[in-house]
């Protein structure tokens, strides 16, 4: 990370963490920005790339956990703007899973 | 060959019959390999093809179709996993070698996620490491199998499953597999059947041998005998006439032709069963039967893990009641290290509440995690076989005194209410002795004690025979003390379940059961069939 390096954090309320449809959205969103973009779990990392799903799946970041992310680049106010967004918004309606299974989701 | 008959989990209901196909597993393929360039660009170029597939199906998929399918895509598009696989083919792997070590890290870490939402993604890693090894071997992909086919395996991948034809039937049996990935609920929502865990040699399983399905049994036939061929077409035929008629019913409220409201509740013993349910279709769970909670004979497990699983059905339950009933084990359910051995007539021993309050420990360790568990949803705790007062006022006090640690612990916790099951009949005859916060019929014990008649022996089945007046006179009485004092009663045993006793169960007055969640529509069908006469 540079001098343009600005970091930000969103507490993660997705009914059931940052599984697969969650990550695909944020991953795709991260990937709209040219700044690079880090998420982690702890303010202090260890960070992974949010352009990644197969990185940012690796977190494996559970139902309430903190995100943090921080971006460095011409548009990295914006990028984190952006994600922390996405998370407050609950990825936009993304109550479970496809197949989640657990008793909180209705299937069936 | 002779019939083979086996039992497994169960991850979708309904029948198939069909000619087995078995699953190929990646694990044969064989291919030379080139220099590492060459390698490496036919590994990319596979991959290419492989998300090609996937945008193909997803364009025919349905909603939980294609976001499963758009998460495989987004898995391949990330040069991630290519880049760890062009590390291995630069020391010298062929481009296969590479490309299952990649994803087998990947697989490794995922199976060995505490949550279970992660857990599942392992087959999805497995689905694209598949289809890109097919590629790579040149051997044939996507499925090409005729319809109506059973497919047998170790395990089953999702986009397997969205390219096989379903449309004229078929179905799923597997060694592994799980009945909460996203194939089982694939399979349900097509109403496909299909069975994980099963005990199969699959080396021993001939390609298009016959094999019958139910998935309401988990029970898995090859090469059925002409016996089995034709009670297996008739059970298949009465459940689908039954469920016909009785899905229109099964997320309605229960309601009487005369306008009472009946509440249904469900019976639970593996936790799996929640997840094919809809909270909407019952009034809360009626009983959840601890011993099948927990698998093994060894007793319940610790604190922490009861406390979590009991906290699962709560919130599944979204506020409605939950009523775990406290360890019923002896008798027919014994636990090594906890019930006697030799007991001459271990229905009439030492069981339920009776070996709890003999042995506390145990008994005290379930309380607290209930007491923990009670913090978050509408939890009530109910003691089996209590025949005394005094039974019921020992467990209370044992309740209490889990309470007041807790508080001291500073642990979240809430005193569930103490209800009993009424199943010895000095309990149902002298019901307004107890203080119990509810009671709730166990029909398939008081029956067998009333009429002296065991419920597992066939030579007196005739007997055993819940409609009989002694019974249902016992069962109106209690019905009546619950109506007269404001007190909940239910009944969970089998008879709740069966819609010919319906109209019996309620004239004699009740107004809740509990039944298995399969019986959920039959019941609710047969309430709104009986006539108590109320609006007259």
């Amino acid at each position: 990370m540079d001098e343009f390096a600005v970091t930000t954090s969103a507490l993660l309320t997705n009914a059931i963490g940052l599984h697969a449809r969650p990550s695909v959205k944020l991953t795709k969103l991260a990937k709209t920005f040219a700044s690079s973009i880090d998420v982690s779990t702890r303010p202090d990392g260890p960070w992974v790339d949010a352009k990644s799903i197969v990185k940012v799946m690796a977190v494996k970041a559970g139902k309430g956990a903190t995100l943090h992310f921080r971006a460095s680049g011409p548009d990295a106010p914006a990028a984190l703007a952006a994600l922390s967004e996405l998370v407050k918004q609950n990825f936009h309606g993304d109550e479970a899973e496809p197949g989640a299974g657990g008793p909180g989701s209705a299937h069936g | 060959m002779a019939e083979l008959r086996l039992n497994g989990r169960a991850a979708s209901g309904g029948f198939a019959a069909g000619p087995v196909a078995i699953l190929w597993n990646g694990a044969g393929v064989v291919r030379g390999g080139g220099d590492p360039t060459a390698e490496a660009q036919a590994l990319r170029k596979a991959i290419g093809a492989a998300i090609d597939q996937l945008l193909k199906l997803a364009a025919d998929a349905d909603s939980d179709g294609a976001d499963i399918l758009a998460f495989q895509i987004a898995m391949l598009e990330d040069d991630s996993l290519f880049e760890d696989a062009l590390a291995a083919i630069g020391g010298g792997a062929t481009a296969d070698t590479a490309w299952r070590a990649a994803l087998g890290t990947e697989i490794t870490g995922y199976e060995a996620a505490e949550d279970e939402n992660f857990r599942a993604r392992a087959s999805d890693l497995k689905d694209i490491r598949d289809r890109v090894l097919g590629i790579l071997s040149g051997a044939p992909t996507g499925a090409s199998l005729p319809a109506g086919t059973i497919l047998v395996g170790e395990d089953l991948t999702p986009s397997s499953f969205l390219s096989t034809d379903w449309s004229g039937g078929g179905g799923i049996a597997l060694t592994r597999g799980s009945a909460s990935g996203h194939v089982a609920t694939l399979a349900r929502a097509r109403r496909v059947p299909m069975i994980v865990g099963l005990d199969l040699d699959l080396s021993g399983v001939a390609e298009k041998a016959e094999a019958l399905i139910d998935g309401e049994s988990a029970t898995l036939y090859i090469d059925p005998e002409a016996a089995t061929r034709e009670a297996f077409a008739a059970r298949a035929q009465a459940a689908q006439q039954s469920r016909k008629t009785s899905d229109a019913f099964r997320l309605r409220p229960a309601i009487t032709a005369d306008g009472a409201r009946i509440a249904v509740c469900v019976n639970i013993g593996d936790p799996n069963e929640l997840e094919s349910l809809d909270p909407k279709s019952c009034d809360g769970i009626g009983l959840v039967r601890t011993e099948f909670l927990f698998d093994g004979k060894s007793g319940l497990p610790d604190e922490e893990t009861q406390y979590r699983a009991y906290r699962r059905l709560a919130e599944w339950a979204e506020g409605k009641p939950v009523t775990i009933r406290t360890l019923d084990a002896g008798a027919d359910k014994p636990i090594a290290g906890l019930t006697l051995d030799h007991e001459t007539n271990p229905f009439l021993g030492l069981r339920g509440i009776r070996l709890s309050l003999a042995k506390p420990e145990p008994f005290r360790t379930q309380l607290r995690a209930l007491c923990r568990a009670a913090a978050h949803g509408a939890i009530e705790a109910m003691l089996p076989m209590v025949a005394l007062p005094s039974e019921l006022e020992a467990a209370r006090g044992l309740l209490e005194g889990c309470a007041a640690e807790l508080s001291a612990a500073g642990l979240p916790h809430r005193r569930p209410d103490l209800g009993i099951m009424v199943e010895v009949p000095a309990a149902a005859i002298c019901i307004e002795a107890f203080e119990a916060a509810f009671f709730s019929i166990g029909s398939n014990d008081l029956t067998q004690y009333v009429m002296a008649a065991a419920r597992d022996s066939d030579a007196v089945a005739e007997l055993n025979d819940p409609r009989h007046p002694a019974v249902l006179r016992l069962i109106a009485a209690v019905a009546d003390h619950g109506a007269k004092t404001g007190r909940k009663v239910s009944l969970c045993g089998d008879a709740g379940g069966d819609p010919k006793l319906i109209e019996a169960l309620l004239r004699a007055g009740l107004k809740a059961l509990s039944v298995s969640p399969a019986a959920l529509g039959a019941v609710k069908e047969a309430i709104a069939r009986v006539d108590l006469g109320v609006r007259r």
